[in-house]
């Protein structure tokens, strides 16, 4: 046998061609995921019957259901025997449902109307697309809508937001002699501009008022909304500073930052909610009388915001030093490297982290139900069950509560991961 | 050439360090180093990994901090205040082994960053600089692209560029070409020629030699954190004198 040389010269390129033709649609991926294996087979229809069973004696309780009535007994009258559920109970409490059952009923157009006011004060953050000048009314919004939802003279929003942006303002001339300096005087500005506001209000008390509705009277849905969007943004900037805090070259804000998110972390949210409703009151001089809700805000914020100063330090951590090195060795400074590189390429990584102590917040205002706030549970739980007229309708009350949550919860999942692509720039 | 070269260098001092020691815990990194750099000088730091080549063109723009001794930077003395330090660095340009550029900004905002906050050049005219120097690098096409569709190569370009941007007075690399293919070393190497021609004060940490050679007034050589030899390149590397030198430079250039 002659022996072939191994020399080869490619004198063209083979050009790209598609891959091979095979049978494609749906017999194909049928075969592929669902009766690949005997085994398969069995569990595909162990599992259509389950679905079957399930559908089978869910349909009919749904579909008979009774929306009209006014209680459990003229359901029962309806149907007759038959299975079905006793929607009637929703539609008879809805107010009381969505408000709490003490709201007054001619006012419900202001929760309303700052349900939707909100729609428009968050759409500037949550889409980069939306007009930067929307800003102005997201920075408004909070005040506006303290006005709307608690009434009273709309001199004290006013006053309050003055104050902040006279703190904001006074800080920013001041910036370039120092933070902490600057951070100071604009609280000594605000507070200043708070106490002579205040007088202001006094005098003004008549002016542009709106019945004003005590916190003991809020309730339902409303509260877990004004609980959750109010802790939400709340206790991210609070996570991001904490998390910059931990990070920290100076030892005792380091160290301030460590104690507070191990110790937050280290409690049940139900002991600070407990706090919040009875301890609280000795750590005040005895004539303050700070509103429960903003007690309970003030702990459900700072418990959130240790969980999101950990997912934010996750993200931190996840950076290259590269990325701090190149943003000195280009001059920026620390907050401008802070706020221009680091934070959100490190917020971007901490999305789904974020949004999911969010999404538990959210559920987690149900919790106040337990220091007798009326929340949509709380609701369901007191004045509605233990009356006479809907004594033991559990899964429709329970049913409808699960479904509120599941679609604000399902939609903040949703937008994140949205934002998960949009924010996709780096092609890895 | 070499003639020009030399006349391009003024007699003004850009950086001077001076007995500079550096330790990472216990461990004596930087042991009395004495540099002069005059302006429009071009100096090669090599040596054997961990010989301290990289924290010390890192000291020089604080990245890390000395802990004995005086670096002065374009008259201005390094200390811990902050304010000296970012205005250093701010004329100080640095180049990076793995680039480092920002992912989440485009090409054109990776540029014209550092103008706008620091400098607070209008965006505009930041935009027209920063186009400027893409094009010096030559891929002013990428400016609306990310990071991360380029290729290593174009990478360390834009990172020359964003560098640039800031008009710095000096200009530092750490291994500018370590990470790339051979194919990519060259079109970032003849950017730093190009630079380099212009009269910029450069120290460059590399292993290129031929690089070296070229473009370098004086080539440094380190071990164990201490200057062993420095030279003109010609005789640095025709007539290295110190031992550890020869071996270095019998290793690299041997094959």
């Amino acid at each position: 046998m002659t022996h072939k040389t191994a020399s080869f010269v490619r004198n063209e390129l083979i050009p790209e061609s598609p891959p091979p033709v095979s049978e494609t649609g749906a017999v194909k991926w049928m075969r592929e995921n669902l009766f690949s294996s005997p085994l398969n087979i069995i569990m595909t229809i162990a599992s259509l019957w389950a679905v079957y069973t399930l559908f089978n004696s869910v349909a009919p309780w749904f579909l008979n259901g009774v929306w009209s009535g006014n209680s459990v007994r003229d359901c029962y009258e309806i149907l007759d025997g038959a299975t079905g559920a006793c929607f009637a109970v929703l539609k008879e409490r809805w107010p009381q449902l969505i408000y709490g059952f003490k709201y007054p009923p001619s006012e419900f157009w202001r929760p309303n109307f700052a349900a939707v006011l909100l729609c428009v004060a968050i759409a500037p953050v949550l889409f980069s697309t939306v007009s930067k000048k929307l800003f102005l009314f997201t920075v408004v919004y909070p005040f506006l809508a303290f006005w709307l939802i608690w009434g009273g003279t709309i001199l004290g929003p006013i006053v309050a937001f003055a104050g902040c942006a006279v703190a904001v303002l006074a800080s920013r001339r001041l910036e370039s002699y120092g933070f902490a300096l600057a951070a100071l005087c604009g609280f000594v500005c605000a507070l200043v501009c708070w106490i002579f506001g205040g007088y202001l209000v006094d005098i003004g008390k008549d002016f542009l008022v709106l019945p004003s509705v005590p916190s003991r009277d809020m309730g339902g849905f409303m509260l877990n909304l004004i609980l959750g969007t109010v802790c939400v943004s709340l206790s991210i900037p609070l996570g991001i500073m904490l998390a910059l805090g931990r990070q920290s070259d100076m030892p005792i804000i380091k160290w301030i930052c460590v104690c507070f998110i191990e110790f937050i972390r280290g409690v049940p949210l139900i002991t600070l909610l407990f706090v919040a409703n009875v301890v609280l009151a000795y750590f005040f001089p005895p004539d303050t009388n700070i509103d429960l809700i903003l007690r309970v805000i003030i702990m459900i914020t700072l418990f959130s915001a240790a969980y999101i100063a950990e997912v934010i330090r996750g993200g931190l951590a996840a950076l290259p030093s590269g990325q701090f090195e190149a943003a000195n060795s280009l001059g920026l400074n620390y907050a401008q490297a802070m706020r221009l590189i680091i934070l959100p390429q490190a917020l971007k990584v901490s999305i789904p982290g974020i949004v999911n102590v969010a999404v538990g917040l959210f559920k987690d205002t149900t919790l106040v139900s337990i220091i007798s706030m009326f929340d949509l549970v709380g609701m369901i739980r007191g004045p509605i069950l233990s009356s006479t007229a809907w004594n033991g309708v559990y899964w429709e009350l329970f049913a409808f509560a699960a479904l509120l949550f599941f679609v604000v919860c399902y939609g903040i999942s949703q937008y994140s991961q949205w934002l998960e692509r949009q924010l996709e720039t780096d092609h890895r | 050439m070499t003639e020009q070269v030399h006349l391009e260098i003024s007699d003004e001092i850009a950086i001077q360090i001076q007995n500079m020691n550096k330790w990472f815990g216990s461990f004596h990194v930087l042991r009395d180093i004495d540099l002069t750099v005059n302006r429009g000088e071009r100096i090669v730091v090599c040596g054997p990994s961990g010989s301290g080549k990289s924290t010390l063109i890192r000291c020089i723009n604080a990245l890390e901090e000395h802990q004995k001794g005086q670096i002065i930077v374009d008259g201005i003395e390094l200390t811990s205040d902050l304010k000296n330090i970012d205005k250093i660095r701010s004329e100080v340009g640095m180049c990076f082994q793995h680039f480092n550029l920002f992912p989440h900004l485009s090409i054109l905002e990776n540029c014209t960053l550092a103008p706008i906050w620091v400098r607070n050049t209008p965006k505009k005219e930041a935009e027209e600089v920063a186009m400027h120097f893409l094009e010096k690098v030559k891929i002013p096409e990428q400016a609306d692209k990310y990071p991360g569709q380029l290729s290593g190569g174009q990478q360390q370009r834009v990172a020359i560029a964003r560098s640039l941007c800031m008009k710095p007075r000096i200009m530092l690399f750490d291994e500018p070409t370590s990470a790339l293919d051979p194919e990519m070393i060259k079109e970032v190497l003849d950017t730093m020629i190009e630079l380099a021609e212009e009269g910029m004060t450069m120290i460059c940490v590399t292993h290129e030699m031929g690089f070296a050679r070229q473009v370098a007034n004086r080539v440094i050589f380190m071990d164990q954190g201490q200057i062993v030899e420095q030279n003109a390149p010609e005789p640095f590397f025709n007539d290295p004198q110190n031992p550890r030198t020869q071996l270095f430079l019998s290793q690299i250039l041997g094959h």
